[in-house]
């Protein structure tokens, strides 16, 4: 079974690689079995580790949790978008969505993407940890703890656009930018690295697993 | 009630959500509990509704013999068979050895592992044609790039030794700060500025102000 | 369409001959690979030349080079050190020094889009923290994410130091499966993990499961390790586990998603890092056992040694070509 199953794997490999060459119908057919087995694969699943497990369970348990009712008739008017006249309730599930996650971002962003953030940039210049003795600090520490506190500051500058950068606000704009371009230039080598990974994984599967060439 | 009811429930749901961060005890703890399950089933429901439209829209497209139907009637049939052996294999659907398990295996796993893996060859494309040091900015990016690529694979270490680069020098440890402090500093930057887009955007659709998502009528 | 079957056709007849013809395995003396290696380089000083002249190569003549940069190596025996970074080095130490029997949540939020990069990683971390007989709790915020698991738990146990220990799942390790809600679920688990999990994907329930037992919630773990591909991922366990109820975190990342996360790393919010493919070989090397990363790391300098030849000759043509513009507008 597992001789078929590699065999079908390679198939769908070479038919999605087969798209570098040109688009072509041995690409479109794996495309289109790929979203009809990963719509249904979603469905499924949701079925049974949320509709059954969570919902159903929940509320048939012994000790029974009736509240998960009020989820269920929520999902339900979800699902009523599929019904164009009565379409517009799926509103109130969405609105519901949209009010959780605004009042969760609130909190959970300022917290940890800027109150902590803010703290942790203002870290003293000669120790990378408080109580450490100071003549532990290395140079490299102290500077480094200088460069993230200045990249930070300036780069935040230059995403303020109430104010026209010129002189003094213009220059620290401009440090802001460098210290930004040398953050994408970190993220697109990563990203590189990244999709290469991807796609060492499938040339092993198609020269080792399935034509047995590497050791 | 086809607006002002969704305002109401963002409002409520929103303001409770901030509450009982601050006040993480009765009733606030237990409509945290509450809200949380709902979303849970909301979103598998929102999926759902997801996969359901791309059927309609798969046979309507079928029906109307639409060019291309033919690959419309592929994602159904796909979506048929998992969903038949899926629901056939009851709550051990996904165990070693089943079809379900077969099908993520063979077909699933690699068609989404080479959809992906196919960016590679367009990067590294792009980089030949349109990766230029214009400027210092650009000329910046490239060279983080450079260190990074080099720096985070053993092959730049490699070349160091060979032309006797110092340690200090060698591309892992200049990697290792640029991500270390350059990086951090960048990104904390994009992360503070980005949350506080987040924080601003959320007041607004708590109070009411940003209704977009509504959509129209 | 003609020319569409005519290479197809011509695929298979490649097949059937590497089936038939070519001996298995292949592997290259380190001879042939540095000759190998130089022939890759005088095609790419070949193709310099062609662009510093105004030629550029076709994009089909760029995607055989990554295609022969990521093959190739996998046939040659080039040694190459690893070297372990500091944030490789924290994931290591925070889980190799816990007391065996401390309980470890390990969260599987990718897909298999994602598996090269973070199945290594799983693998290693499950053999690490077996090895230590620490407990291991699964869960996904991802529906694939506790597939992948069992995939990288199945390679972990069969290894033969782990083989005689005789683990049993349910006492030593447990899956929870997948549950939908993204952040909400991690803020439910910081309250109680049953009311997410009621069942593992067994379908044993919360309460009969011994390595739960003492389990509530994120204060009865001793280390937590996230293996992330986006959203839901290490940022929403930051954001409410690190942040909220103070779960110690380590986490494994895409190489796209990495570099977002060295602020994190910095503030102490998250402890260790596994960036892309390079981290997960690192580990390997901490954990002294070579795997899968380790052998993709040749591949992977391939392919980034040719990714920058091609901005370098990029580059070399751009400058050349201005140089040469500038010169016929002053004649």
């Amino acid at each position: 079974m597992d001789t078929f199953g590699i065999w079908v794997a390679a198939f769908l490999t070479l038919g999605i690689i087969s798209f570098l060459y040109r688009d072509n119908p041995w690409y479109k057919v794996c495309e289109s079995i790929f979203v009809g087995i990963s719509a249904g694969y979603w469905f499924v699943t949701l079925f049974y580790d949320n509709i059954l497990g969570l919902f159903w369970r929940g509320v048939t348990s012994p000790d029974p949790h009736y509240m998960l009712l009020v989820g269920a008739v929520l999902g339900f008017m979800m699902l009523l978008r599929l019904v164009p006249p009565i379409g517009w309730i799926s509103r109130w599930p969405l609105a519901f969505v949209v009010g959780a996650t605004a009042g969760l971002y609130i909190i959970n962003y300022f917290s940890s993407n800027v109150m902590l953030q803010v703290q942790s940039t203002l870290a003293p210049l000669f120790s990378t940890k408080f109580g450490q003795p100071i003549f532990e600090a290395s140079l490299y520490d102290t500077i480094g703890n200088l460069v993230i506190a200045g990249g930070t500051f300036t780069g935040l500058v230059y995403f303020f656009f109430s104010k026209e950068h010129k002189g003094v606000f213009g220059g620290a704009a401009r440090i802001g930018i460098w210290t930004i371009m040398i953050t994408f230039g970190a993220s697109f080598g990563y990203t590189v690295m990244s999709r290469m990974s991807l796609l060492i994984g499938r040339m092993e599967f198609i020269f080792g697993d399935w034509l047995r060439l590497i050791r | 009630m086809r607006r002002e009811v969704p305002l109401i429930i963002t409002a409520v749901v929103g303001v409770i959500f901030v509450i009982q961060y601050f006040i993480p005890h009765a009733p606030f703890n237990q409509f945290n509990s509450w809200f949380s399950d709902w979303f849970a089933i909301i979103g598998a429901c929102a999926i759902w509704l997801g996969a359901l439209n791309l059927m309609r829209i798969s046979a309507d497209k079928i029906y109307r013999r639409r060019s291309g139907w033919g690959y419309a009637a592929i994602i159904i049939a796909s979506f048929l068979l998992i969903a038949t052996i899926g629901f056939a294999g009851g709550s051990q659907f996904r165990d070693p050895g089943t079809g379900f398990d077969w099908l993520y295996t063979w077909v699933y796993s690699p068609l989404s592992a080479t959809m992906f893996a196919l960016l590679a060859f367009f990067v590294a494309s792009a980089s030949y044609r349109a990766f230029r040091a214009r400027n210092l900015e650009a000329t910046l990016l490239l060279l983080a790039a450079f260190f990074v690529m080099i720096g985070r694979v053993p092959v730049g270490d490699a070349i160091g030794s060979f032309i006797h680069l110092p340690e200090s020098l060698m591309p892992s440890k200049i990697t290792i700060w640029i991500m270390g402090f350059i990086n951090s500093a960048g990104q904390r930057a994009i992360m503070i500025g980005i949350a506080l887009g987040i924080v601003s955007t959320s007041l607004r659709i708590i109070l009411g102000i940003e209704r977009s998502y509504l959509g129209g009528d | 369409m003609k020319q569409d079957l005519l290479l197809f056709g011509a695929l298979i007849v490649i097949v059937a001959m590497i089936f038939l013809l070519v001996p298995k395995p292949i592997v290259f003396s380190t001879t042939v690979s540095y000759l190998i290696i130089g022939l890759i380089l005088l095609a790419l000083i070949f193709i310099f030349i062609r662009t510093i002249n105004g030629h550029f190569v076709g994009r089909r003549i760029v995607f055989l080079f990554v295609g022969i940069a990521v093959v190739l190596p996998f046939f040659m025996k080039i040694h190459q050190p690893i070297r372990v970074s500091p944030e490789v080095q924290t994931v290591y130490d925070s889980t190799a020094q816990l007391k065996p029997g401390s309980k470890v949540l390990v969260s599987f939020d990718y897909d298999p889009a994602s598996a090269p990069e973070l199945q290594p990683m799983a693998e290693s971390y499950f053999r690490l923290c077996l090895e230590h007989d620490l407990k291991i709790i699964i869960m996904g915020l991802w529906p694939q994410g506790p597939q992948q698991a069992e995939l990288a738990l199945q390679i972990a146990l069969a290894d033969s130091s782990i083989v005689k220990k005789k683990l049993e799942r349910g006492i030593d390790y447990v899956d929870l499966g997948f549950q939908t809600g993204n952040e909400f679920v991690i803020q439910r688990m910081g309250t109680d993990f049953r009311t997410m999990f009621p069942r593992d994907t067994r379908g044993i329930p919360y309460d009969s499961i011994p390595l739960l037992r003492d389990v509530r919630n994120f204060s009865n773990i001793d280390y937590s390790f996230n293996l992330s591909a986006g959203y839901p991922g290490t940022v929403e366990w930051i954001q409410v586990a690190v942040d909220r109820y103070g779960l110690k975190l380590g986490a494994g990342n895409t190489g796209v998603q990495a570099t977002g996360m060295y602020p994190y790393l910095r503030a102490g919010q998250l402890k260790g890092l596994l960036g892309g493919l390079s981290g997960a070989a690192e580990f390997e090397r901490a954990t002294g056992k070579e795997g899968t990363a380790t052998f993709y790391m040749l591949p992977q300098s391939f392919s980034h040694v040719i990714v920058i030849a091609f901005i370098l000759i990029g580059n070399a043509a751009f400058f050349l070509g201005e140089k040469n513009k500038a010169r016929k507008e002053q004649k």
